[in-house]
């Protein structure tokens, strides 16, 4: 039986030039090279890509579903980074 | 002329016909899921190039007969491919060994059939060459995994490498058509490539740890028409509905 | 985390699915929520690359290079949906390779109908028509499930089998327009493709015990009489139009409900293929083992040949 099973990746896939590379989802190789040809294999057999990004999923940081309070609702309040906040004169109609 | 064009696209649709039914059979049964699905890759890469030959092949013939006709409805002895590509898959390794002794030969042989003066074929090469050059990297990867991999790898591969070598030298056989061919500038002079592809195939299995084998006794047979036994069966499978259910559509 | 506690957590997550947020991998959730995603999507993932068998049969025997090639493709997006699946499901915390040793060893199910054998080539008609048809209503429903990875999984594979049920249909089409035989052969594969696709929506509502907490979770739109409903009606008249007759004695159009009646399940028989009693389980289970183990020696060595690169590496910057 196998000894060490092929570590998981994610695949991050820029659809056209222009846009950002997206997530597309993830899959097992045991190499960097292995794992940019499978995610070339599995994720763009129907023409969904010209770049790919693929990157082991252990050397990804996430934050904390629970510090969510802390780290995303400090933000809620400063309307004065909208451009709503601003009043401005009825004439000007585009600013 | 024709006669001769007909069985040159022949020659290059069969290998692609036959090695792309070989990989075929593996699909749902690789040792990854990724690696099946790769797998299924090149062999619809290779029935796509098959599918074109063929459709250009039957409009040399200029009667009725069609892609599938030609595909499906001749004999065993009327089959052009090389011997290499219709070895079965012994395992992993003989797939890969296959693919990548095969992919070499491809590889210079679409790069020089882009020159070609007939230009449906240059357009087909031109085509093709990129998926080949991925098909190419893809089995030289492979190689080297095995290769160089654990101890059983290495000897699987070792196994497969040795056990295949003696159809390679068929590559860069000249069957007439191929000799007609080349004078008129059509079609590829094989034996210019031969050198290129032992020292490039002997550069992969270097890099992989593996022995180049040193083998002088060669197979050939294929390009006459003249195959291993696995050739009948694998017909068997591919002509069973054409043969069973004779001029109906599908 | 004491008891009040929990309870408190569980209804603030039940409360988030009532108003449609979405789950994701690292959020809290109960551990009964865990536990039946991983055994559902698990499943689903199964059933793909099970799926992938029967098909796969016939791919070196297609009629015709057009067939083979679409065969060819259907049976690979197959491998790739059930990879989709394996991806979701260890985003709650299991291995792909778990759940490969939990389909091997008869623990976790999948799709019993994929125990039922391609005997001819009108089976790749009848399974992309019925089967894949059977698969979308279910799917579809599924794009807005809860759990954000198994939904996300679902939009794509969705988007990608809209041409599986056509590919399967035209077959099926292609034959009712050809000879006796052929047309002979199409019929004999939807009559024994018909019932146990329509088993496929699983047992009776009233004999399915998770239904209401699936519901709740959203890990099921509809109940399974409903989707099989669905299913007879919008197939039915598919059947019709080439000629086919539905195996079916008691299948009647009910003016009053706008819907056909149905004849009886044999629910002895689905019980049976559950158990492992069908036609192909062993065949399956075998080819899915053997395809593992006979792997093993390939996936030790891709991982051997990484871990050698990543030493001469380390070497080199040394």
């Amino acid at each position: 039986m196998s000894t060490k099973n092929w570590p998981l990746w994610e695949v991050f896939v820029r659809s056209k030039n222009g846009l950002e590379h997206r997530h597309f989802g993830s899959l097992h190789a045991a190499d960097a090279e292995m794992a940019l040809e499978n995610a070339r294999d599995v994720y763009t057999r129907r023409n969904e890509g010209v770049s790919i990004w693929v990157v082991e999923s252990k050397h990804i940081t996430a934050s904390n579903p629970e510090h969510n309070g802390e780290l995303f609702e400090p933000a809620q309040d400063k309307v004065y980074r909208h451009p709503t906040f601003y009043n401005l004169p009825d004439e000007i109609k585009h600013m | 002329m024709k006669e001769n064009l007909y069985k040159y696209i022949l020659g290059i649709a069969d290998n692609s016909l036959i090695l792309g039914q070989r990989m075929g059979e593996l699909c749902g049964h690789g040792p990854s899921l990724e690696t099946d699905i790769a797998c299924t890759n090149l062999s619809l890469d290779l029935f796509g190039q098959v599918r074109s030959c063929y459709q250009y092949a039957a409009k040399i013939l200029g009667d009725d007969r069609t892609e599938d006709d030609i595909a499906m409805l001749r004999k065993e002895r009327d089959y052009l491919n090389v011997l290499l590509v219709e070895q079965p898959n012994r395992d992993f390794a003989y797939v890969i060994g296959r693919q990548f002794l095969f992919d070499v030969y491809h590889h210079l042989f679409l790069t020089e059939l882009q020159k070609s003066k007939d230009l449906t074929l240059a357009a087909i090469a031109n085509k093709s060459i990129k998926e080949v050059s991925y098909h190419l990297r893809f089995s030289s990867d492979w190689v080297k995994r095995l290769g160089d991999g654990t101890e059983e790898s290495h000897a699987r591969m070792q196994e497969a490498i040795d056990g295949l070598w003696t159809y390679t030298d068929e590559l860069f056989h000249q069957t007439e058509a191929d000799k007609e061919m080349v004078a008129e500038g059509i079609g590829v002079d094989v034996t210019k490539l031969k050198e290129t592809y032992y020292n490039n195939v002997a550069g992969v299995l270097t890099e992989a740890t593996l022995q180049v084998p040193e083998l002088k006794y060669f197979q050939k047979g294929g390009k006459q028409g003249i195959h291993t036994e696995h050739l009948g069966y694998l017909l068997a499978e591919l002509q069973y509905m054409q043969r069973a259910y004779p001029n109906m559509e599908w | 985390m004491s008891e009040e506690q929990i309870k408190n957590l569980e209804e603030q997550f039940e409360a988030r699915i009532l108003r449609d947020d979405k789950i994701e991998p690292k959020d809290w959730m109960p551990e009964k929520y865990r536990q039946t995603h991983i055994r559902q999507i698990s499943q689903h993932a199964h059933s793909e690359i099970v799926g992938m068998l029967p098909e796969g049969n016939w791919i070196t025997r297609a009629p015709s290079l057009r067939r083979k090639v679409a065969l060819l493709a259907k049976v690979q997006d197959e491998g790739g949906h059930g990879l989709y699946l394996y991806s979701a499901a260890e985003t709650l915390g299991i291995s792909r390779d778990e759940m490969f040793e939990q389909l091997h060893t008869g623990k976790a199910k999948y799709s019993s109908i994929f125990n039922y054998p391609a005997l001819t080539w009108a089976d790749m008609g009848a399974i992309g028509w019925l089967v894949d048809g059977a698969a979308i209503i279910n799917q579809v429903a599924l794009c807005g499930t809860s759990y954000g990875p198994y939904a996300r999984a679902m939009v794509r594979i969705c988007k990608e089998e809209s041409f599986h049920q056509r590919q399967g249909y035209e077959i099926m089409l292609k034959l009712s327009q050809g000879t006796q035989e052929q047309r002979d052969m199409a019929q004999d594969a939807l009559n024994r493709f018909w019932w146990p696709a329509l088993m496929m929506f699983g047992p009776k509502d009233e004999d399915s015990p998770h239904t209401a907490q699936s519901m709740k979770w959203k890990l099921k739109r509809k109940t399974n009489d409903d989707l099989r409903q669905q299913f007879i009606d919008q197939t039915v008249p598919q059947a019709e139009l080439i000629g086919l007759t539905v195996p079916d004695p008691d299948l009647k159009w009910n003016e009053e409900r706008q819907s056909y009646d149905f004849g009886e399940i044999d629910w002895d028989e689905f019980w049976q293929v559950v158990k492992g009693h069908g036609p192909c389980n062993k065949e399956r289970m075998d080819a899915r083992v053997n395809a593992w183990e006979g792997g093993a020696w390939v996936r030790d060595a891709a991982m051997a040949y990484a871990d050698k690169k990543q030493e001469r590496k380390a070497k080199q910057a040394i």
